[in-house]
């Protein structure tokens, strides 16, 4: 999901400048987790989605923005909307290509994900060698978000981004 | 299970409404925290590195989900009381959660025939509960629902793993399962709080579902290779806030930090 903020060039700089602290290389506007920003004068309300309930990083992420826009002489109050719930089509498509150079394998389509995890079929892409042929090694990985793989040609271990939808 | 209608505004405005609603989300979340305890104290104690990271990773989703109900919880008090102060300043008879949730880690068996009794009755709860005539609910269950059936899926095909594994493996969780099987029943069982709630719309009626859970149980075991036990004997109490002996360890050990130095942040 694309989301047109209406807000000024120099604010979204600022907003595209806080990261995901677990997976720095992605901004919270390529994650798809801002729905909306209210902009009046100085004083900033954003309105955030969380990814997964439990994901320790929604309140880094607050802390962050807040810190980023006070920088500017904004002040920032956050807001949580659970509804409709994150899902993982709203990382943009800059988002897609961060992850993967990164290292972490981006999220498939909701069928092909469920081939992946349960019929273990090969569809994810290594990151290191492009090869599909790779296999999961667990459903659960280093954060909420990911399983892990494991790639069968290079026997490069990798994160995948599981298709949350 | 009832259409969606929307809760009459003046629904909460009744001090008894509130208290009913206050007490059923109270017994829907303890679930989540006490469960969510259980596998933390799991926590670099996994079998291996995968489970290790799947029990902690599932933990992280309960109390994520658990945050969720609390602060609703608070808001509906509309006093001073927060997300905290409910999640650890409580007594023990003030916990609503099932027997099921607050059984020890015996071993990985226990972990695992635990998780899955409680990993399928909570899909099909949350699925249900997408129709609650209250909104708030209805975006809490679309957002756990995704999350629970990846427990679901963890749990089940563990639970093969081990009934269909070795001779021992498959002894031993059949010994949790048969050990467990008394606590299923209580996840069906309603206190008045919930009677009223599903009077009112917002919460699903789960004895419709209890039929259907033990046929999706019975499945998976039977796959399992496992047996159905044949107990007709269930125990109950916890949601009436009568817990097991095994609450008072857990309580103290979660609650430790807050009574010793009262108030404290991160």
């Amino acid at each position: 999901m694309i989301q047109n903020y209406n807000i000024p060039q120099e604010l979204l700089d600022i907003l595209e400048s806080v990261k995901d602290p677990e997976i720095p290389v992605l901004n919270v506007v390529d994650l798809g987790v801002i729905r909306e920003v209210i902009v009046e004068g100085k004083e900033i309300i954003i309105k955030l989605t969380p990814t997964y309930s439990g994901c320790p990083a929604m309140d880094v992420i607050g802390d962050d923005l807040e810190r980023a826009f006070a920088a500017h002489g904004y002040s920032v109050t956050t807001q949580l909307i659970m509804s409709p719930p994150w899902t993982t089509d709203w990382i943009t498509e800059r988002g897609r290509k961060a992850l993967e150079e990164y290292g972490i394998a981006a999220p498939l389509e909701e069928t092909a994900d469920k081939d992946v995890l349960l019929n273990e079929k090969k569809l994810v892409k290594c990151t290191n060698c492009g090869s599909k042929n790779t296999k999961l090694v667990s459903q659960f990985g280093s954060t909420a978000c990911k399983a892990m793989f494991q790639c069968e040609d290079c026997l490069e271990p990798f994160d995948y981004f599981k298709c949350l939808k | 299970m009832k259409p969606i209608k929307e809760l009459n505004p003046q629904f909460l405005e009744s001090t008894e409404n509130k208290k009913h609603l206050i007490d059923y989300l109270l017994g829907v979340a303890d679930n989540y925290l006490i469960l969510g305890q259980r596998l933390g104290e799991l926590c670099g104690h996994g079998p291996n590195l995968e489970p290790d990271i799947a029990l902690t990773n599932i933990s992280l989703d309960m109390l994520g989900q658990v945050r969720s109900f609390y602060q609703y919880i608070a808001q509906l008090k509309g006093d001073k009381t927060t997300e905290d102060d409910i999640a650890f300043l409580r007594k023990e008879r003030e916990y609503k959660n099932v027997l099921l949730v607050e059984q020890p880690n015996t071993d990985f068996g226990y972990v695992i025939v635990r998780q899955f009794f409680f990993d399928v009755y909570n899909r099909m709860f949350l699925g249900a509960l997408q129709q609650s005539a209250d909104e708030t609910l209805r975006a809490l269950a679309f957002k756990g629902i995704k999350e629970a059936s990846y427990h679901e899926r963890f749990s089940g095909d563990w639970l093969k793993r081990l009934g269909d594994g070795t001779e021992e493996s498959k002894t031993r969780v059949q010994q949790a399962v048969n050990d467990l099987w008394i606590y299923t029943d209580e996840l069906f069982h309603t206190t008045n709080a919930d009677d009223a709630m599903i009077e009112a719309g917002v919460a699903p009626d789960m004895l419709q579902l209890k039929e259907y859970y033990y046929e999706k149980v019975g499945e998976l075991l039977s796959t399992a290779t496992l047996e159905i036990p044949e107990i007709e004997y269930f125990q109950k109490g916890g949601k009436e806030g009568l817990h097991s002996e095994h609450m008072g360890y857990i309580l103290a050990d979660m609650q430790y930090m807050q009574r010793t130095y009262p108030d404290s942040k991160w």
